[in-house]
């Protein structure tokens, strides 16, 4: 042991130390950050969890088209105006999406919605008002005042029957795309048309026909049973054909998505408006719906009046939808404003308690120590805080309660390396040696017991962190961060700081309130500071 | 002198020797020795854990079963939780006869249902708000899919494999010593099961954030075990010098930790028991209780089998082993002849030096402080039993 070096080290492991501290603090100066991002559920709002599961209803989903449904999802959310909210993918297979201080219930079941595209034919339209007051949100499909029939083909002399059950899930019996494309509404589905009304629900079965609205609500569709799945379409882009001024979308279909889109606009180009229009729907809504007149035998191209970026969307949403991705909604955690804070008060008293415990023992049993422990504690929680800061900046780290368990925890693991420590020194001591030398020998002893425990904690945080699922994730990162932030603590503050107070007559001189007193490793003052030659161990072995 | 000083301040001084004596050998409980009793009590406590577990079962939380929970605050008097269930009840949303309503301190109501779908979730929560008479954006809600449980279930189990075996890979990394690995583990599985049994036994609530607590203490427990088998590797070390055989060595590393780990425990536990005040009487619920409590039972555990179960095992493999056996041969061999010296007139000094030395006038200890005389005994009696 060089201890003549050493004896220079620790004023400046210690300043170098504040040093990075400091710049920790600049760093959130600049940023002007000075709290840290709290999590949804310390400060309220909502946190749904959707879960995809790809068509055939198992195995694993590809990472691109789950980043794709999230910026879809994104764009829902987004529609909805609700300010900072997030929408991110977790774990291969899941989307999380986190809306701070909305308590929208529309948020929920937009989210929850499956980007499902499908080809359909056209075969009526109506041109309607937009209803003045927004649909309510109930499911049941109520008669409706608001609903403009008119010039509809209904039964004459019968009232409106009440609308029947709808199928929703499509039978087993599969039809041939001639059969599909025979279809014809039934009376009742006619009279049904009538009386529905664009916002109110109807069930997307891919046998049965459906009821949509086009964006802007101002047309309503009465489509057949769907012709091509979304899933057909290969790609879609975005572009200005030759010799067309206006931008249009080219789509290419898979060879059996070729052959139906084939037949379908063979049929379609026979009839008259609207039912020569086949009807792009994605989600229950009619995105687009171009007239045909001809038989296509290449991919499609849909020319309307877009502009470039219309057109661009369009295509993107003929992408995205056209992913074979579906959704379960696997979890919703709607916190309160009023129930966020107070979690967060419940997580500082848990933390406050516990610091107080912690120090107040580190005082009972170490005595003197115990101001290291509350020095190095304290160095602890400014980094802890300062790091939870800059993360919530650099990578939208939130703190939330589980994190806050994590933090509180930890001041126990950071603990436990100082007591690690303070008996290594102890037992070097009781093995003989001056209390000098024990703060040296001691930690090179203490020092590969808290490297291998802290790596083990560490280790646990690691598999948590990666395994884990939600909130939960919040605590293993917190523990994980505290964990290195207590390594660093030990190496570059408490164990200088030992070696200083090694020098001071209070704790150098073995004062009995020291902690480190003669009297308490059982050996003689002598012993303890060196002024003798050193006696045999008691242990006479 | 020491013993002076324990005679002059007699209250302090008790505590002060017993952390000394027990590093120095002076004071030595019988950790490895009488591995049998330890066996036997967490052999029995294993039993009744799986016997609840089997009997009994989990309370799972609805992150497993699926279903929404809501909690409004509002004023709780005697009527209210029945009011808020019919309220709940007759909201217009079927199939609700399942739910259950819990009032939560004076002035919070959990209502649990099944799992709803996101217009009924909006429906009930229509209902409680109007009952509670606040609006409906204060009244907050878990809802959980049906298949979200087995979810987290398989990424718990996945967690657990994994952390298991990359444990096993550091602390064999560590001390290079797969015996140490397995001894670990199986503490660790004790803790596991223990926990899993109090957790069946007293009833309390599952849910991911108690996953989470009782995936942490096996980090927890294996930190008690690392700083245990840490000492005990490093008296091993001398194992060939002096004339100790493994399971003493072993025995007098736990002793020589034990306040160490005793220090440890408390201050680990410590904030967890405030965390835990804070989740289940300031919130009554949530992830901070169910953390809190998973630490709570899983430290305890831990901290005690690193000591009763990790230790005595691995000293029970190592004493297997051909090496160990020739150890404790030389051993045997070497207090043979110093018995037959003792037997003999010119040893006397020697014996009269070493009792000196060891201060025969505090007799106050259970064990007798004669280093020379206390061993050998102990090592008769262990290879008797072995032989």
């Amino acid at each position: 042991m060089a201890t003549s070096t050493k004896r220079q080290r620790p004023g400046r492991t210690i300043a170098v130390f504040a040093a990075v501290i400091a710049l920790m603090y600049v760093l959130m100066g600049v940023a002007h950050t000075w709290a840290p991002k709290l999590g949804l559920d310390l400060r309220g709002g909502t946190t749904i969890t959707l879960t995809a599961r790809n068509s055939t209803g198992s195995g694993s989903v590809a990472s691109s088209s789950l980043d794709l449904a999230r910026q879809i999802l994104q764009q829902r959310v987004d529609s909805l105006g609700v300010g900072e909210s997030s929408v991110t993918t977790q774990g291969g297979n899941q989307i999380i999406v986190s809306v701070p201080n909305v308590q929208k219930d529309q948020l929920v079941s937009m989210v929850g919605q499956t980007a499902k595209l499908a080809f359909r034919d056209v075969y009526d339209v109506q041109q309607v008002t937009p209803p003045s007051t927004s649909p309510s949100p109930s499911a049941s499909p109520s008669p409706s005042s608001g609903a403009s029939a008119s010039g509809l083909p209904t039964a004459p002399g019968l009232p409106p029957a009440a609308p029947i059950a709808r199928p929703t899930a499509p039978s087993s019996k599969k039809q041939t795309i001639d059969q599909l494309l025979q279809w014809t509404p039934s009376t009742q589905d006619q009279s049904d048309f009538a009386q529905w009304t664009c916002g109110d629900s109807f069930p997307d079965v891919s046998d049965q026909p459906l009821f949509a609205c086009d964006k802007t609500k101002t047309a309503k569709y009465l489509l057949g049973p769907i012709i091509v799945p979304g899933t057909e379409v290969s790609s879609a882009s975005a572009g200005i054909p030759q010799g067309a001024v206006a931008p249009a979308v080219q789509l290419s279909f898979t060879s059996a998505g070729q052959s139906a889109f084939t037949a379908a606009t063979k049929v379609l180009a026979s009839k008259s408006s609207p039912q020569n229009q086949f009807a792009i729907v994605l989600d229950g809504t009619v995105i687009s719906a171009p007239q045909v007149s001809y038989q296509i035998n290449g991919g499609a191209q849909i020319d309307g009046n877009f502009t470039q970026v219309e057109a661009n969307d369009l295509a993107n949403v003929l992408k995205y939808g056209a992913l074979p991705l579906a959704f379960d909604l696997s979890s919703v955690e709607n916190v309160s404003a009023t129930l966020g804070g107070e979690q967060l008060r419940a997580g500082i008293i848990a933390g406050l308690i516990g610091l107080l415990l912690v120090v107040g023992y580190s005082f009972l049993y170490y005595r003197g120590l115990g101001a290291v422990v509350v020095g190095s504690l304290a160095m602890a929680a400014i980094i802890a805080y300062s790091s939870i800061v800059l993360l919530g900046q650099a990578i939208n780290f939130a703190l939330n309660l589980p994190g806050i368990a994590g933090v509180i925890v930890a001041i126990g693991i950071t603990a436990d390396s100082f007591i690690v420590y303070f008996e290594r020194i102890r037992d070097e001591i009781r093995e003989g040696r001056t209390l000098r030398t024990s703060i040296e020998t001691g930690w090179e002893k203490a020092r590969k017991t808290i490297v291998v425990a802290d790596s083990v904690s560490l280790l646990s945080a690691g598999v948590l962190f990666v395994l884990a699922i939600g909130s939960v994730k919040g605590f293993a990162f917190t523990l994980g961060l505290t964990t290195l932030i207590d390594l660093a603590i030990v190496f570059f503050f408490t164990k200088p700081v030992m070696t200083l107070l090694g020098r001071t007559d209070f704790w150098g001189g073995g004062h009995k309130w020291s902690g480190l007193e003669a009297e308490h490793m059982g050996v003689s003052a002598e012993s303890l500071l060196g002024r003798r030659v050193r006696r045999p161990t008691t242990k006479g072995a | 002198m020491a013993d002076n000083a324990t005679r002059r301040r007699p209250a302090e001084g008790r505590k002060q020797s017993l952390a000394h004596r027990l590093y120095t050998g002076d004071l030595s409980y019988e950790f490895v020795s009488r591995r049998r009793l330890w066996y036997l009590i967490s052999g029995t406590l294993i039993v009744v854990s799986l016997l609840a577990l089997a009997v009994r079962g989990l309370n799972l939380g609805i992150e497993f079963t699926g279903g929404a929970d809501f909690t409004v605050t509002a004023p709780v008097a005697s009527g209210s939780v029945n009011d808020m269930r019919v309220a709940v009840l007759n909201s217009g949303v079927s199939q609700l006869d399942g739910t259950t309503v819990l009032s939560v301190g004076s002035n919070q109501l959990r209502i649990q249902t099944r799992s709803l779908s996101a217009t009924e979730v909006a429906t009930v929560r229509g209902a409680i708000a109007t009952q509670a008479g606040v609006g409906s954006d204060k009244v907050a809600y878990n809802l959980i899919g049906p298949s979200w449980g087995k979810q987290i279930t398989t990424k718990a189990v996945q967690a657990l494999i994994v952390f298991i075996v990359l444990v096993m890979l550091l602390i064999w990394v560590r001390f290079r010593d797969w015996k140490m690995s397995v001894s670990a583990i199986v503490a660790l599985i004790h803790d596991l099961i223990l926990t899993i049994g109090i957790y069946a036994l007293v009833g309390f609530s599952v849910s991911p954030s108690t996953l989470i607590g009782v995936l942490t203490i096996l980090g927890y427990s294996l930190y008690d075990t690392v700083v245990v088998f840490d000492k005990v590797s490093e008296n091993v070390s001398e194992l060939r010098r002096g004339n100790r055989t493994y399971s003493t060595a072993a025995n007098d590393a736990v002793n020589q930790v034990l306040v160490r780990s005793l220090n440890t425990t408390i201050i680990g536990v410590l904030p967890v028991a405030a965390i835990l005040f804070a989740g289940a009487f300031y919130l009554g619920s949530g992830p901070l209780e169910d953390l809190g409590l998973a630490l709570f039972v899983g430290m305890i555990s831990g901290a005690y089998s690193s000591i009763f179960i990790a230790t005595p095992l691995l000293a029970q493999a190592k004493e297997r082993e051909p090496e160990m056996h020739q150890v404790r041969q030389a051993i045997a061999r070497r207090e043979a002849k110093a018995r037959r010296d003792l037997a003999a007139p010119v040893a006397a000094p020697a014996v009269a030096v070493v009792v000196e030395d060891a201060d025969p006038g505090n007799g106050d200890d259970q064990v007798t402080r004669e280093p020379t005389s206390r061993r050998p005994r102990q090592r008769t009696t262990r290879s008797q039993r072995r032989g």
